[in-house]
């Protein structure tokens, strides 16, 4: 994937426009003092964690998966489905035998 | 009669039950109802009375009471993850090392309070209320499992599982007095646990002694077609009986113990002290060079939370759990469900998280994280050509007033720097009680390369016998 | 030159297939079709907490044999990617789905380079219940995971397609190949076969790429033809007018054939994808490939060599016939009926056949039966009806079934010819009723044939056969 790098700064602040951005991103609703609290608080742990970008790490591979498994594959059987009424137990709003929500507005993308 | 009942550990609860000297129905009335008086609020949930063919139980761990942290999914029972927006969610489902328990024979006696979502170091997170901490409740018991690890050594459950990402097994034993154990990343299935971190998560014991902790995981361990990222573990699980450390080479990370997070000098103290033990069982004890895991704590504040904000994006009101309605617009739905549903900690985690992989930042965060975890576990890997184990103790410091370290979140996190570098790597660790630093338990922690729970057992059972750690004054205080 | 001759349309498509496994790509939870809502669920695919995806094996195997069809090279070891963003239909808040390193990639099909096959999970479905079903009219939908989970391969092109009828022409291969594989139903109207288009123009004879936009949600290759030429009519007007191109996402509406941009958040397309830590890699063993290799049936392109080399059919009209499976099935169960029947002949009907059938149908949902089929092609080739005749006959066999023979019977169509036959008294009357036309064929001029047979057809009903017509002409006529 084409990778637009961004260096890290020492001592990089988020700024309360960031945290609104990645607040959407996560669908979180945050006011307008969270989202400044926020912003300090993930700057200072930001700043913490800016040290890796010190750290040498050429022709090093990230690692993810600490154990080295391949192929966990299920053979194509059929399993027992779970019945509708268990299915829909916990939804906020079961809806002709689906899971009712607002209209999305458009498309998801 | 009860106190006898709670002075037994839970294997000698499981033999004396199989020998017909114990009733189970007693066993677990005795807990429960203990439990039922409980002040440090330790469960979220507890059975109203033991099943009616308790007695009618088989199997090696029969009629033994089992208090489960509240984000192992049980079927038709609360599991909510400490999290409101799982409040009174009930699974169709149960997870798989409940099941292979509760199959051995084990009965669920209640599910235990935590960290929410498990982000955290104090159970102080939880939607339900913090827990106090048996030896002192003005206290934390450790976090995430601190539910777990205070009905414990609160002498509320016998045993009780635990999960650890970064520590959350680990550091409540510590601050609790009790033997924690995270397995090898892999040998426990985690299918039906709510998930945090999946690369990192791991379902482990929290108990009294180390005899318990190797029952218990014996039963647990396994490979589940269930979990792709589960194994079988390669050895049997034994029962520990080592008698002294003759033979085993012991490496002290000393870079690492420098620390800015604050080296309590009762901790080092009771650390140096038990290191001085294990050399007169017969360890050698020699530094040893783990140049990058001082980096593992900021490696892990983004994998961790990376993963976890994927993980936590089907909590969206759709489903299952908490939506905020009244409002037509589906995003708004989204977002007012989600901010109202989770607590502070897990909002910040899922913010750096969705930070951290979001375009242009990938590489520099996530990339180079999962780099250092690379360098973290050669570290490890060369260590153990050299030592079978790497000590170090289990925390900086004691277990904290509670709301001392709430302010700061990254105060919190540096409880951590110890435990962190093993989860990274997916090595077995355990944390054993060694002492009290102003009448505040202390635990050392040891970790062994992947696979070598037998080994780790019997060297931490060495160390106990040796040791002696007496946990009963903790369970005494709660009300009858 | 015209506006749009200076310019090329420049095509790429992204291809969905839904594979027909029993069970879905993460779940053993049965594939569905047109069940009532939410019957095929299970805590995975609902995305229930606590729940880790397993992969399927018989997804992963077609996945390879999609790959090696395709002339791809097979990852020697690939992963599984989360590709993350919120939409109700989406129940873990992520796809799984593949992205740094696909199970295949760099293959060819016919005259278009593949780029990448992966393999992912399909999202569920999302019924709006507004008055028309149709998202703009609703306030309130609901969600049935039924479709949630089912494996799908996403196949990725080169933008080597120059024209829509080329685009068109392709696809039909892609899908027939699909077919032959027994991968997919590949049926777009269905919903197993998605084709999402990338779309740019660029000056004729130029190799520099424009900015392209994507067309999605078309649900028949005429509407995607249409779709495409209208968007790249509007492309060039742009340009023309020197005006920039947005890189959108452009909705067709095949009604009006007015093209809208769609509402594209900018982060939207900020899918944070890492790789998925709850699976293991695939690792391709020999044994894989080996199996998917062995599960190869004989493909379009093969196929149309066999036909022309051992049918000795043109290569033209061998591909025609084997770029669509369901054509080729038919006419080789055709051939099988009855040994004696003509390829080259039976070929040409099947051309017939094609005209009578709709859109892209299939022969096997006609009344006609292969082995009539073969009858009636042996019935015309020996002269027994007239090709007119023997059209009349195809029409109704397409219709109603039967047997030509039967039908010949029954319709008096059998051709006039031979000595009794009255066809020779016709043609007579024929000459002495056009003594111009009679007199221009002795001078050597064949086309004055036509009338002559024309009124001999028109007189027979179109029963007689033509190369006797016009022997009978010539005879006595004395040449």
């Amino acid at each position: 994937m084409p990778l637009r790098r961004r260096s890290l700064r020492i001592g990089c602040v988020l700024s309360p426009e960031q945290v609104n951005h990645v607040a959407q991103l996560a669908r979180l609703e945050l006011t307008e003092s969270e989202t400044e609290v926020m912003a300090g608080e993930l700057s200072k742990v930001l700043g913490y964690i800016e040290q890796i970008s010190e750290l040498d790490l050429t022709g090093v591979e990230p690692t993810s998966h600490v154990i080295d498994l391949v192929n966990a594959l299920r053979a194509d059987v059929p399993h027992k489905s779970l019945p509708v009424a268990v299915a829909l137990a916990s939804a906020p709003e079961p809806v002709q035998g689906g899971f009712g929500v607002p209209s999305p507005g458009g498309t998801a993308e | 009669m009860s106190a006898d009942i709670i002075s037994l550990s839970a294997t000698e609860l499981a033999a004396a039950i199989a020998a017909g000297e114990l009733s189970a129905q007693e066993v677990f009335e005795t807990y429960r109802s203990r439990s039922a008086a409980d002040d440090c609020n330790a469960y979220t949930w507890l059975a109203d009375t033991a099943p009616a063919d308790i007695d009618q139980h088989t199997g090696p761990l029969a009629g033994v009471p089992l208090a489960v942290k509240d984000l192992f999914c049980t079927d038709g029972v609360p599991s909510q993850a400490g999290s409101k927006i799982l409040a009174d969610y009930r699974p169709p489902y149960t997870a798989t090392v409940v099941t292979k328990l509760l199959d051995a024979g084990a009965t669920l006696l209640g599910k235990t309070n935590q960290d929410e979502f498990a982000m955290g170091s104090s159970t102080e997170t939880c939607a339900f209320g913090p827990v106090l901490n048996p030896w002192d409740r003005t206290r934390v018991p450790g976090g995430s499992s601190g539910g777990s690890a205070a009905a414990v050594a609160g002498g509320l459950a016998p045993w009780a599982l635990g999960t650890d990402t970064g520590g959350s097994i680990r550091q409540p034993a510590a601050f609790c007095g009790l033997v924690g154990l995270k397995p090898t990343y892999g040998t426990c299935s985690r299918y039906g646990m709510i998930a945090f971190a999946s690369s990192l998560d791991q379902a482990g014991t929290l108990t009294r002694d180390v005899k318990d902790a190797a029952l218990l995981y014996a039963h647990m361990v396994g490979r589940d077609e269930n979990d792709s990222t589960s194994l079988q573990h390669p050895e049997q699980m034994r029962v520990p009986s080592r008698e002294d450390l003759r033979g085993i080479r012991i490496g002290v990370p000393e870079s690492l113990l420098q620390t800015d997070s604050g080296f309590d000098a009762g901790v080092r103290e009771a650390f140096e002290r038990t290191l001085k033990l294990a050399e007169q069982l017969g360890a050698t004890l020699e530094p040893c060079e783990l140049p990058h895991a001082p980096h593992a704590l900021a490696a892990y504040y983004i994998i961790a939370p990376a993963e976890a904000s994927a993980n936590l994006a089907r909590f969206d009101g759709v489903r299952y759990g908490l939506r905020v309605a009244g409002d037509e617009d589906l995003t708004t739905m989204y977002s007012r469900t989600r901010a109202q549903g989770f607590g502070a900690e897990v909002k910040r985690r899922i913010m750096l998280g969705t930070y951290a992989l979001s375009s242009g930042y990938y590489d520099a965060y996530y990339g180079t994280a999962q780099r250092v975890r690379t360098k973290v576990a050669d570290d490890f890997r060369q260590a153990f050509d050299r030592f079978d184990f790497v000590a170090t103790p289990t925390t900086p410091g004691v277990a904290f007033e509670l709301g001392a370290k709430t302010a700061d979140p990254l105060s919190m996190y540096l409880n951590d720097v110890w435990t962190v570098p093993m989860s990274l790597a997916g090595i077995p660790a355990i944390s054993l009680p060694v002492g009290l630093s102003e009448g505040l338990p202390v635990g050392l922690q040891l970790a062994g390369p992947a696979f070598s729970e037998n080994r780790l057992l019997d060297a931490a059972y060495a160390l106990e016998q040796t040791i002696g750690f007496d946990g009963s004054s903790a369970r005494e205080e709660v009300a009858a | 030159m015209s506006a749009t001759a200076r310019y090329e349309p420049v095509i790429g498509l992204e291809i969905h297939v839904q594979l027909k496994t029993r069970t879905k790509m993460f779940c053993g939870c049965e594939l569905s079709f047109g069940d009532k809502p939410n019957v095929h669920t299970c805590p995975r695919c609902l995305g229930l907490p606590g729940t880790l995806p397993v992969a399927n094996a018989q997804a992963i195997h077609f996945g390879m044999m999609i790959g090696l069809a395709l002339g791809c090279e097979i990852a020697p070891r690939s992963r599984f990617h989360r590709k993350n963003y919120f939409y109700p239909d989406l129940p873990k808040g992520y796809q799984i789905s593949q992205h740094d390193v696909p199970l295949c990639s760099g293959g060819r099909l016919g005259d278009v380079r593949i780029v990448r096959v992966h393999v992912e999970e399909d999202a569920a479905k999302l019924v709006h219940l507004g008055a028309s079903g149709r998202i703009s009219d609703a306030d309130r939908s609901f969600v049935d995971f039924n479709r949630g989970g089912t494996p799908l391969a996403e196949i990725v092109t080169e933008p080597d397609l120059h024209s829509t009828d080329e685009m068109r022409e392709w696809l039909t291969l892609l899908r027939t190949t699909m077919r032959t594989l027994g991968v997919s139903d590949v049926n777009m109207a269905e919903g197993s076969l998605r084709v999402d288009a990338n779309v740019s123009v660029r000056p004729v004879g130029t190799t520099e790429l424009g900015v392209k936009t994507e067309l999605k949600n078309m649900n028949s290759f005429r509407f995607l033809q249409q779709a495409i030429d209208a968007e790249v009519e509007r492309q060039i007007g742009l340009i023309e007018a020197g005006e920039p191109i947005e890189q959108q996402t452009m909705h067709f509406a095949p009604t009006t054939g007015e093209l809208t941009p769609m509402r594209t958040k900018e982060e939207a397309h900020d899918y944070r994808y890492f790789p998925e830590p709850d699976l293991v890699p695939v690792l391709a063993t020999d044994e894989m490939i080996a199996a998917a290799r062995d599960a190869l049936p004989e493909l379009p392109a093969a196929r149309a060599e066999r036909f022309a080399r051992e049918l000795h059919l043109p290569e033209d009209r061998a591909r025609e016939i084997a770029f669509r499976a369901e054509l080729a099935d038919f006419y080789e169960r055709a051939l099988q009926a009855d040994g004696g029947v003509d390829p080259l002949v039976a070929a040409n009907w099947i051309q017939s056949l094609v005209e009578r059938l709709p859109d892209e149908g299939d022969p096997a949902d006609s009344k006609v039966t292969p082995q009539a089929f073969a009858r009636l092609v042996t019935l015309a080739s020996v002269s027994s009806i007239s090709r007119d005749a023997g059209r009349k006959v195809l029409d109704i066999l397409v219709e109603q079934g039967g047997d030509p023979e039967t039908i010949v019977e029954r319709e008096g169509l059998a051709a006039i010819s031979g000595e009794d036959s009255g066809l020779a008294e016709i043609v007579a009357a024929g000459i002495a009723a056009d003594p111009a036309a009679a007199a221009e064929i002795k001078s050597g001029n064949n086309k004055a044939m036509g009338p002559l047979v024309g009124y001999v057809m028109r007189e027979t009903k179109g029963r007689a056969n033509g190369s006797e017509v016009s022997r009978l002409i010539r005879e006595q006529l004395g040449l």
